[in-house]
C-alpha cells in the first residue's frame, strides 16, 4: 500500500472524515457477531462505501484496526469481491446484466444504449473491476455490466443503485435515465 | 422499507402453491401483523412443544431435497448435526441467489420474510441452534433490509431472540450481505465469506458443514426456499406434503423459466407433476410466434443442455416389476429430481432457460464460459485457466477465428477440470461445454471454418 506524503492529499483520506456518530453505527453492526469480530469485515466494507463510494488505503486500514486484524485481510477482499472498489463512480451506477437469460432478451444493446444516453462510449470494453468503471464526464453516471442478477423472466434487467429495473426495452431507456438526472 | 408492488398471475391449473400461496393474495405485505393473520408463527408454536427428533424424522418422511443445486435430502442433512454434542451449532441460510436462470428466492426475500424466519426458528430448534445467519447476495439491497426489519419486528413480538414464545428457547437471526461474488453461493465458500475471510471453498472432506461449519463447528447451510419448506411440512403433515411429489422427491418445487418462452416467470408446481413439454407449452405460452424450440437447459445454467429433437433410452419398471428400456422424447421428461437425472442431466435450482430456433449455440455457450471464466476464484489451477480457456476459444469461434482443432480442444480442456478441483464449480463450469458440444457438435464444426 502507498503512504501518503502530500498532506493536503493526507486531509482527502476517507478515514479522517469519520465521525462519531458513523463509529456508532458500526459498533453496532460488530454486535452481530458475537463469536468473531473478523465475520463483520463485509459489512464494515459495505458500510465504508455505501458512504464514500468507493474503500481507500485509509479505509482498509481503519476497518483493519477497528477489527484487530492485518490491513492485508481486509485488502484481500476489497480485491477480491467485485462489489468494492478502490476509485469510485458515478452519483449513480447502471449495472446492466449480461448473462445468457438477459443477453437473448437484448442486455448487450441495452447496456449500449445505457452508455449513450449518459454520454459513454457504447463499445468499451473497459469494465471497472476494482477501479473505477467507466464514468461519465459530468460524474453523474456509471455503466457496467453485471453478471445474472436472478430476475431472468423479466430479462432484461438492470440494478440502477438500489432499484431493479425489469423488462427493459431500448426505446424506455432515455425515460429511465432521465429520473436519475 | 418494501419492494416494489409485485402481482403475481393467476396460477395454471397445475399449480399448487405452498411456499407462494400468500404472496399471490391481493393486499398481503411483508409486515408481521398480515403475517399473523395469515396463520404465522402457528406451526412455529407446534414445533416448539415437540421434541427436536421428532421434527428431525417429520423432515426425513417429507421426502424434501435441497432447492440449492445439489438436492440433498434435508432431514438427513439435518440428521448429522449431534443434538447433545456440547458444541454450539449454527444455521446458515444460503440466499446468494446466483446460479443463472434461477429467481425465486429473490421472491420470498422481498416479499414473505416471516415464511423464511418462522422457518429458520423452526429449523434452529430442531438442530439445537442458537444463532443463524440469512446469507443474501448485495445484489438484493432492499432485501437485505425488508428481512432485517421482519426479524426485529418478530423480535420485538417474542417470536426470535430469548426465550421464544415463552418457551425457554433461545434463537437469535442476523442477515450477512454477500459482494457480488457467485463463488459465494457454494456453501463452504458462504461460510469463509461469513467469517471475514477470502471466500475460497473449503478442501473436501469433511463433505458436510455438519462435522466443521463455521467457526468449524457443526453447521447447516440450507437454501432459502428449503428453509421455508419445513414450516409447511409441520403445517400440513409429512405424509401429506409427500403425496404432493414424487416418492424421492416431495412437496411442491419452483420452477423457474427464462429465455425465449411467451410467459417467462415462476411456476410453483407439485415436484413431477409435470413434463418439460408441459411445462414450456401449456404453463409458459409455448414459443414465440413463429419459432421452433431448440435446447433446454433444465436446472439452472450448469446444467447439462438438452436438444428439442434428442430421444433418450432410459430404464424403466415395466408391468411385471422388471426394469425395461424405453424411449422417451426431450419434451416427455418428467420434471422432477429423477425425471431429470434419468437423461443424464439436473433439477439442480429450477432454472430451466429456453432457447428457440434463432439462438447459436456457439454464441449460448460463449456466454456461459464468459460468467464461469469470471467467477471463478482461481483457487484451482484446472478451474481457474480452464475456464478462461473455454471463454477464449469460443470467443474466437464466435469471431470468425475458429481453428479446425477448436471442438477438440475446448472437450479436452473441459474434460481436464471436471473432477480435478476443490469445489463443484469445476463441474458447473465444464459441463455446459461437454454438454453443448455433445449435443450440437455440427454448429461447433462449422464455426471452425473460415468466416
Ligand atoms: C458454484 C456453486 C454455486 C452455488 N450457488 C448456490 C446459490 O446461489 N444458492 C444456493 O442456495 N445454493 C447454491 N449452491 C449449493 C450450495 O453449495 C448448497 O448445496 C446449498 O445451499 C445447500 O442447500 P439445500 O440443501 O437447501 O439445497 C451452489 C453450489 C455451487 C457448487
Ligand atoms: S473449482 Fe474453481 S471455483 Fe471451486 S475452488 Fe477451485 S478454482 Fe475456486
Ligand atoms: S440472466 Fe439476467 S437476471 Fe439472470
Amino acid at each position: 500500500m502507498t503512504t501518503v506524503a502530500d498532506p493536503k492529499a493526507a486531509s482527502e483520506r476517507q478515514a479522517d472524515q469519520m465521525t462519531p456518530a458513523m463509529e456508532t453505527e458500526i459498533d453496532e453492526v460488530i454486535t452481530h457477531y458475537p463469536v468473531s469480530k473478523r465475520s463483520a469485515s463485509l459489512p464494515l466494507l459495505h458500510y465504508w462505501q455505501n458512504h464514500f463510494g468507493s474503500v481507500d488505503d485509509s479505509g482498509i486500514e481503519w476497518i483493519a484496526a477497528k477489527l484487530e486484524l492485518q490491513p492485508i485481510n481486509i485488502f484481500e477482499l476489497v480485491t477480491f469481491y467485485p462489489w468494492f472498489r478502490r476509485e469510485a463512480g458515478g452519483k449513480t451506477i447502471i449495472r446492466v446484466c449480461r448473462t445468457l437469460a438477459c443477453a437473448m432478451a437484448g442486455g448487450y444493446e441495452v447496456k449500449e444504449k445505457f452508455c449513450s444516453a449518459v454520454g459513454l462510449d457504447p463499445h468499451s470494453e473497459h469494465h471497472g473491476f476494482g477501479v473505477a468503471p467507466p464514468t461519465s464526464p459530468d460524474g453523474k453516471f456509471s455503466v457496467e455490466f453485471v453478471e445474472c442478477l436472478a430476475s431472468c423472466g423479466s430479462a432484461p434487467v438492470a440494478l440502477i443503485n438500489d432499484t431493479l429495473h425489469e423488462n427493459i426495452t431500448p426505446e424506455s431507456i432515455s425515460g429511465i435515465v432521465d429520473k436519475y438526472q | 422499507m418494501t419492494a416494489k408492488p409485485f402481482v403475481m398471475p393467476a396460477p395454471h391449473p397445475k399449480e399448487r402453491r405452498i411456499i407462494f400461496e400468500n404472496i399471490s393474495k391481493p393486499g398481503y405485505d411483508v409486515s408481521l401483523d398480515t403475517y399473523l393473520t395469515h396463520g404465522g408463527y402457528e406451526s412455529q408454536k407446534k414445533a416448539l412443544g415437540m421434541k427436536p427428533a421428532e421434527i428431525i424424522d417429520m423432515i426425513k418422511a417429507s421426502n424434501l431435497r435441497g432447492r440449492g443445486g445439489a438436492g440433498f435430502p434435508c432431514g438427513v442433512k439435518w440428521s448429522f448435526i449431534r443434538h447433545d454434542d456440547g458444541k454450539p451449532h449454527y444455521i446458515v441460510v444460503n440466499g446468494d441467489e446466483s446460479e443463472p436462470g434461477t429467481f425465486k428466492d429473490r421472491y420470498i426475500l422481498h416479499y414473505d420474510p416471516h415464511q423464511l424466519i418462522e422457518g429458520l426458528v423452526m429449523s434452529a430448534y430442531a438442530t439445537n441452534t442458537h444463532l443463524c445467519y440469512i446469507y443474501i447476495r448485495c445484489e438484493f439491497p432492499d432485501a437485505a433490509r425488508i428481512v432485517w426489519k421482519a426479524i426485529q419486528e418478530a423480535r420485538a413480538k417474542g417470536y426470535v431472540g430469548k426465550n421464544i414464545m415463552g418457551t425457554g428457547f433461545d434463537c437469535d437471526i442476523y442477515v450477512h450481505q454477500g459482494a457480488g461474488a457467485y463463488i459465494c453461493g457454494e456453501e463452504t465458500s458462504l461460510l469463509e465469506s461469513l467469517e471475514g475471510k477470502r471466500p475460497y471453498p473449503r478442501i473436501k472432506p469433511p463433505y458436510f458443514p455438519a462435522v466443521l461449519g463455521l467457526y468449524m463447528k457443526p453447521t447447516v447451510v440450507n437454501n432459502v426456499e428449503t428453509i421455508c419448506h419445513v414450516k409447511h411440512i409441520l403445517r400440513l403433515g409429512p405424509e401429506e406434503y409427500a403425496k404432493m411429489g414424487t416418492p424421492g422427491d416431495g412437496g411442491t418445487r419452483t420452477m423457474c423459466v427464462s429465455g425465449d418462452v411467451v410467459k417467462p416467470g415462476f411456476y410453483e408446481l407439485p415436484a413431477g407433476a409435470v413434463t418439460l413439454g408441459e411445462l414450456i407449452f401449456d404453463i409458459c405460452g409455448g414459443m414465440k410466434p413463429g419459432r421452433k424450440l431448440k435446447a433446454v437447459i433444465p436446472g439452472g445454467s450448469s446444467a447439462k443442455v438438452l436438444r428439442a429433437d434428442e430421444i433418450f433410452k432410459v430404464k424403466v419398471k415395466g408391468a411385471d416389476g422388471a426394469m425395461e428400456e424405453k424411449e422417451l422424447k426431450m419434451l416427455d421428461v418428467v420434471m422432477d429430481a429423477a425425471g431429470l437425472t434419468s437423461v443424464g442431466t439436473m433439477v439442480g435450482s429450477g432454472g430451466v432457460m429456453v432457447m428457440d430456433d434463432s439462438r447459436e449455440m456457439v454464441w449460448a455457450l460463449n456466454n456461459l464460459n464468459q460468467f464461469y471464466a469470471h467467477e471463478s476464484c482461481g483457487q484451482c489451477t484446472p478451474c481457474r485457466e480452464g475456464s478462461l480457456w473455454m471463454s477464449k476459444i469460443t470467443t474466437r469461434m464466435l469471431d470468425g477465428k475458429g481453428q479446425g482443432a477448436d471442438p477438440k480442444t475446448l472437450q479436452n480442456v473441459a474434460d481436464n477440470i471436471a473432477g480435478r478441483t476443490i469445489c463443484a464449480f469445476g463441474e458447473a463450469c465444464s459441463w455446459p461445454t461437454q454438454s453443448f458440444l455433445a449435443k450440437f457438435p455440427e454448429e461447433f464444426d462449422s464455426a471452425t471454418k473460415a468466416k
